[in-house]
């Protein structure tokens, strides 16, 4: 019996852009047996989410395959027509997308959703797959199994609604399953509830699976063999436990390379923020209750929790975007103003942020000169020559050239473009800089580069942070202190040691725990804390 | 494929299929692939702008200059003839051009300054003033627009500048609802936010941060506007209280000449004669609309991969 579920060989895949054909993928072979589940690893660009796609024979608008084979239980995909693709799709081969709150129609019940391709193809009645359904929901641990499929996306929490959506392409009972990263914008504690019931439910029907991520200690827990990718080629395949232990090549070493980053304790210095027993709501409904926090000059304080614990509302409240009801932001011993109009230049300059996005942080029609250049004609009245070299050493700071000075953000990678927002923050020389999530939208190797960054502007400068993540492994590379926020209030506080030492309070417990580790017996022997 | 964290440089970094081209390149680019629509379009418009400009070089005969001969038949001496009144229709198309054209592009222009502004002001303020300006635009464009300019016309008197105030308000309603959809989406970016924080004011917040990144729509909104705005005041002159003689301009050209239609029995020339400015309105209609719908397919994002 041929138990070789897919075979893709020599397959080169070109997208269209900027007036050009560029090749995603460069030659990749793909060998995937019934019942495996292969992990596919990789930077943003590395041509991941092609290929998984590609392993369905279809493209997005504006690729196309240009050579090799894709033969899916000895059919070639690559050269069948869309109609006759169209049997294969959401019947035996299905796809579970990121981002399942956009993948969802609004409109429709879930469970309507969960058959669809199931009841079209006709593999089994309406009734019969609705209660099919019902069955997955309750094998992937959905609260009120009978009844949750009767309620529209919106009623039910992102984490949950991946579930659904996992149901959804369990459900024609395929052969193969395309996981695109299923869990990057879930919390951790989510995203281990999520990993254990998509692992439990493809060993018990035994199917083939790619799973799609960029972290290596998620796809440690679920997949058989691990592929790594880079720039569309393949580094290295080996089994997920030879890979873990002994990884060939350099590029897979430095992939984990940011769990390996350490900080220096840093000599205690006086306070230079201090959040005193700040409450804060947005309208009505209150958001932070009783938060205090305070930052020593020339240190990293960490600010961890999960999604709607808090933790970016305190940022607002720091910066004034958002006046708090009750309690002081002292800024060096001195109460600063509540609302963002009643500060003064010097105030303003004085704390600096760093979003998320680099993307939305920077206006999309404007240089890194203008970018950069504002704040230093705002703050500082440079004009003219004084700042543009100013500008020059400002990016020589960042580790980037005079050949980015006139670029916009689009043409810059996405490390680049959080360089230039530091850079901008550096730019009103600053003394404490709040980083909202700055890293968790990058890759390894790039969040090390950053994160590198920061901490030795840290100690060139004597700069403060006030680092918001929900990643506790940036934490432990980066922090001196550490925040544990959940549902607005502070759980936990103090050094980073001693938040990190147990005993814990029960909340840090449960997150220091979910974080995946680089073991892939971790999820196999976890046991989560119950929280009461 | 051996590159180590130790010789990771930022600079080197990989970024997406965009390679560092002038704006001027990709001005040479886009045009390059334009349609051919658009490029009708492009020279009609161009062909208006230079008539328009030029008018009192181009034209044989003044605009307003009397001629013994009215409904005089298209000859050597006048190649469209003349009107009821003996002035040379050719003349009076090339003039109406500048009279018609430029009081449309005025009233525009002054539309998209009033609304476009108010719409910045109302997307980022989103407290009472703009529910004020929202609802205030709302009772304006519960009445038909072409009834309320004749209303409001016959008040204030239809001069060209009352003209152009009276339409410029009235549209700028439009063009207030328009920016401010497209605004409030900007707004809640978070490089506006960083702008805020910075402590600069709503005229740099609306101009230098906002402004450039609803251009797009606005353009293309702009070229729709102009087409309405030209309709608008073509139909208030056939209804004579537009643009007021001995000004010439193609929509009273219309009316002046109408009747010359039912001698189109006798000599097809005469009864083509009001026709002419009607065209000339039609024309240029087609060519802006032309040129915006290429605009909007360009900008949307759409990508025309080659087959």
């Amino acid at each position: 019996m041929n138990d070789i579920l897919l075979d893709i060989k020599g397959l080169k895949i070109q997208g269209w852009s900027d007036e050009k054909w560029h090749p995603i993928i460069k030659g990749v072979d793909l060998t995937l047996r019934r019942g495996q589940v292969m992990g596919l690893i990789g930077e943003s660009g590395a041509g991941k989410s092609t290929l998984g796609l590609a392993a369905m024979g279809f493209t997005q608008p504006g690729c196309q395959i240009t050579d090799g084979s894709i033969v899916f239980d000895g059919v070639d995909l690559a050269k069948l027509s869309d109609a006759e693709k169209r049997k294969y799709w959401g019947n035996r081969m299905t796809y579970v997308a990121q981002s399942a709150a956009a993948s969802f129609n609004p409109a429709h019940r879930l469970i309507d959703q969960t058959v669809a391709s199931t009841v079209r193809f006709g593999i089994s009645s309406e009734a019969e797959a609705k209660a099919d359904a019902r069955t997955l929901y309750g094998a992937l641990n959905l609260p009120h199994a009978d009844t949750i499929g009767d309620r529209y996306p919106h009623q039910v929490s992102g984490g949950q609604l991946q579930r659904v959506m996992t149901a959804m392409a369990m459900s024609p009972r395929p052969d193969l399953i395309i996981f695109d990263e299923p869990t990057t914008a879930l919390d951790v504690t989510t995203q281990v509830e999520v990993l254990r019931a998509m692992r439990k439910i493809v060993e018990e029907f035994n199917t083939a699976a790619i799973y799609i991520t960029h972290d290596l200690a998620v796809v440690a827990q679920m997949a058989d063999v691990i592929k790594v990718l880079r720039y569309g080629q393949e580094v290295e395949e080996a089994d997920t436990r030879t890979m873990l232990a002994a990884p060939k090549e350099d590029y897979t070493k430095s992939l984990w390379s940011v769990r390996a980053l350490q900080k220096e304790e840093r000599p205690k210095q006086d306070n230079i923020l201090s959040v005193k027993n700040v409450s804060a709501s947005y309208g009505k409904v209150p958001v932070l209750h009783n938060v205090s926090i305070d930052v020593p000059r020339g240190s990293t304080v960490s600010v961890v929790g999960e999604s709607g614990s808090g933790k970016s509302t305190v940022a607002r409240v720091i910066t004034g975007l958002l006046p708090q009801r009750d309690g002081v932001v002292e800024y060096q011993g001195m109460s600063l103003p509540a609302k963002l109009n009643d500060r003064n230049k010097d105030q303003k300059k004085r704390i600096q942020m760093i979003y998320q996005m680099a993307d939305t942080a920077m206006n999309p029609r404007q240089t890194v000169r203008e970018i950069i250049g504002r704040p230093l004609e705002f703050y500082l009245g440079l004009t003219g020559r004084a700042k543009e070299e100013r500008v020059r050493e400002l990016l020589s700071m960042i580790e980037l050239d005079d050949r980015f000075i006139d670029r916009l953000p689009s043409e810059l990678s996405g490390g680049q473009k959080q360089r230039i927002c530091i850079a901008r923050a550096l730019a009103a020389e600053p003394e404490l800089i709040i980083c909202d999530e700055v890293t968790s939208a990058l890759d390894q190797i790039v969040q090390e580069g950053i994160l590198k960054l920061l901490m030795r502007l840290q100690t060139e400068l004597n700069l403060s942070y006030l680092f918001i993540t929900h990643d506790i492994s940036t934490v432990r590379a980066i922090s001196d202190h550490v925040v544990v926020m959940q549902l607005g209030r502070v759980v936990e506080q103090g050094t980073k040691d001693a938040v990190f030492q147990p005993p814990h309070d029960p909340y840090t417990d449960l997150l220091l725990s979910s974080v995946p580790e680089m073991d892939p017996d971790w999820l196999t022997n976890l046991k989560l804390p119950e929280l009461t | 494929m051996t590159q180590t964290p130790q010789n990771y440089s930022a600079a080197n970094e990989k970024t997406a299929f965009v390679s560092e081209r002038s704006r001027w390149d990709r001005v040479k680019l886009t045009l390059g692939k334009s349609p051919w629509t658009a490029r009708f379009g492009m020279i009609v418009i161009l062909f208006y702008v230079i008539l328009g400009l030029f008018a009192p070089w181009i034209a044989p005969y003044g605009e307003a200059e009397v001629f013994a001969v009215p409904f005089a038949p298209w000859d050597a001496t006048h190649v469209f003839g003349t009107d009821q009144i003996g002035r040379d229709i050719l003349s009076r198309l090339i003039y109406g051009a500048r009279n018609t054209v430029g009081i449309a592009l005025a009233t525009t222009l002054l539309s998209f300054i009033i609304g476009g502004g108010l719409g910045l002001v109302a997307a980022i303020n989103r407290s009472y003033l703009d529910q004020l300006l929202s609802r205030g635009v709302d009772v304006l464009m519960a009445i038909p627009s072409l009834i309320f300019a004749l209303v409001l016309l016959s008040i204030f008197g239809s001069s060209a500048i009352n003209l152009i105030i009276i339409i410029a308000v009235l549209d700028a309603t439009r063009v207030f609802r328009l920016t401010r959809s497209v605004a409030v989406n900007v707004v809640v970016m978070e490089y506006v936010e960083a702008a805020r924080l910075r402590g600069e004011g709503l005229g740099w917040v609306m101009r230098r941060e906002i402004l450039p990144n609803i251009m797009p729509p606005l353009v293309a909104e702009f070229g729709l506007r102009f087409c309405f705005v030209f309709l608008t005041i073509a139909a208030l002159s056939f209804l004579g209280v537009g643009i007021q003689p001995p000004t010439a301009d193609w929509g009273s050209m219309v009316r002046e000449n109408a009747s010359l239609i039912q001698f189109a029995q006798y000599d097809i020339k005469a009864g083509l004669t009001p026709l002419l400015p009607a065209s000339a309105i039609a024309l240029l209609t087609v060519a802006v609309n032309f040129v915006v719908d290429w605009f909007l397919h360009h900008t949307s994002g759409i990508k025309d991969t080659p087959k």
